[in-house]
């Protein structure tokens, strides 16, 4: 149980490096921007909805992965996280992780 | 030498070259954006332009309009749990906030050649680019006695949000218990798929309340429900059995106002208490007149990685009257994701950097099933370099399962996030 917690953070890690070294930033930004229309603009929501910013990274990008892989119920996550690469999802959360609360 | 050169040419990326690393805002000096149509697309191409640009690119949105008043909600006001004030946003926040220079009037003519738009109040609007986005207008010519005299007065369409709305609520309201409401239905595409749907549920639950003789009766000239088909057929034989009831392929080819009939290619004419009459739509009558509705005069092809026309050069065209992509739907959300896309794409090239060669976004849409419960439809479309257009990405997306309170709350969040992301 232990070991597979380090190997996904070892993982994550390994992601992390790979989307910020290869995806110019302002690309991310837009990526991010699409979030907006529900999370708000850079993140930073409206009444009744999660916000974005400043959050914390790596807990971002596992609630994603975990959408993803279908571990953790959603209304609607489930389905549009399945629309992104593990890489654009680490980069996406990196950017709301550096937006200021 | 490099200075005068830009100087000369007035290009706006010289312009944009002599500001830039400057903290220099407004000022008249940067390239100037004008956008036409403060919707969904609009005004977000317009927030995004300022936010993205640091305040370096000029944006005049031109608007007749005195707010914003939403499509996506606006069947709440229809089905009575809504007002029209409270899916209305004025845009003071986009000049406030953000610098844009609005500027309340229609636009008469666009010259590409000479890059200049011309409103009706008679002022002449320069620009470096322009962003074309008047959402639809309606074929009245396949609906002959829509033209008659007080046709237009009478038939609702409700289908841009504000005074028509309120009006056929008004409509409702006034129908006398164990009367018929007739909704017409348009052939794919037109703007908001699950939209007559749920505006069907929206009165059946009012009728439900206040007039339980009364009834709902739905004329699609589409084979079937164009929409998350399951999950409204479901709502209407267990919310509204006996109230509801949908007939696929009614074509309305005219309507007599005078004596509420709709007259149909196939089927005997219908008469109704209240008639709402959704035409088939096309471009923006500005789009049109100015050219750029290159696919079957009706829509304007676009590149997906700029959003720029197919038919005229630093011209951009977003929202509902682009030709879509496949399986692209025309929605708000869809035309919000449109505006910040080519909000980018206009950024990077005034300023001589890389477009993004990978746009992606999603749609989300709710529908409100009941003045509650809710069931969405949601995508996620990602730019194909081979096929150079957006597809919807394979194995993302779906339906809801069920209606349900929890996305009730969720699709109320969402307009109020983005009617933020769009305006404030």
């Amino acid at each position: 149980m232990k070991i597979q917690h380090a190997l996904t953070a070892a993982a994550l890690l390994a992601l992390s490096g790979l989307a910020q070294a290869q995806v110019d930033p302002l690309h991310v930004r837009s990526w991010a921007a699409s979030c907006a229309a529900c999370h708000g603009t850079d993140g930073r929501a409206q009444p009744g909805m999660e916000s974005l910013a400043g959050a914390n990274k790596d807990d971002m990008v596992k609630k994603m992965l975990d959408f993803k892989a279908g571990r953790k119920p959603a209304t609607i996550m489930h389905q549009l996280s399945k629309g992104y690469s593990d890489e654009q999802i680490v980069a996406i959360a990196s950017y709301f992780a550096a937006q200021k609360k | 030498m490099q200075r005068r050169h830009f100087l000369q040419t007035g290009s706006a990326l010289g312009a944009m070259g002599l500001v830039s690393g400057c903290a220099t805002v407004g000022g008249g000096s940067g390239p100037k954006v004008v956008v036409i149509g403060g919707g969904y697309s609009g005004a977000t191409a317009a927030k995004y332009l300022r936010l993205w640009s640091e305040h370096k690119i000029q944006v005049t949105l031109v608007e007749p309009n005195d707010s914003f008043i939403s499509c996506p909600m606006s069947n709440l006001v229809i089905g009575g749990s809504k007002t029209i004030a409270e899916i209305t946003t004025p845009y003071d926040n986009l000049t406030k906030r953000h610098g844009v220079t609005i500027v309340k009037d229609r636009v008469n003519s666009i010259d590409a050649d000479k890059r200049i738009v011309k409103l009706a109040g008679g002022t002449e609007l320069t620009y470096d680019r322009l962003i074309v986005s008047p959402g639809v207008d309606f074929m009245w010519e396949t609906l002959p006695g829509m033209n008659k005299a007080g046709a237009k007065d009478k038939v609702m369409h409700a289908w841009k949000a504000g005074a028509q709305t309120v009006t056929l609520r008004k409509q409702l309201e006034a129908m006398p218990d164990g009367g018929v409401f007739a909704m017409s239905i348009p052939l794919a595409p037109y703007r908001c798929p699950p939209g007559p749907y749920e505006r069907a549920c929206q009165v059946a639950e009012y009728f439900t309340k206040a007039k339980p003789k009364s009834k709902v009766l739905i004329l699609d000239a589409n084979d079937d429900v164009t929409s998350k088909g399951p999950l409204f057929k479901k709502a209407w034989a267990e919310r509204y059995k006996g109230i509801v009831e949908y007939r696929g392929k009614h074509n309305v080819t005219d309507v007599d106002a005078a004596t509420n009939t709709l007259k149909f290619e196939f089927n005997d004419d219908i008469k109704a208490n209240v008639l709402n009459v959704i035409p088939s739509m096309r471009a923006g009558d500005i789009a049109v007149n100015a050219g750029l509705a290159t696919a079957n005069k009706r829509w304007c092809e676009v590149d997906f990685l700029t959003f720029e026309s197919k038919a005229a050069k630093n011209v951009h065209v977003l929202g509902d009257s682009i030709q879509i992509a496949p399986g692209m739907p025309k929605s708000g959300h869809m035309a919000n994701q449109h505006g910040k896309t080519c909000a980018a794409a206009v950024i990077a090239l005034l300023m001589g950097k890389e477009v993004n060669p990978m746009p992606i976004y999603n749609n989300t849409c709710y529908s409100f099933v009941s003045s509650e419960d809710v069931v969405h439809v949601a995508s996620v479309h990602k730019y194909d370099a081979d096929k150079k257009t957006m597809l919807a990405v394979p194995g993302s997306g779906g339906v809801s399962s069920a209606a349900n309170e929890l996305e009730g709350r969720y699709a109320l969040a969402w307009a109020r996030n983005i009617w933020a992301d769009t305006l404030a």
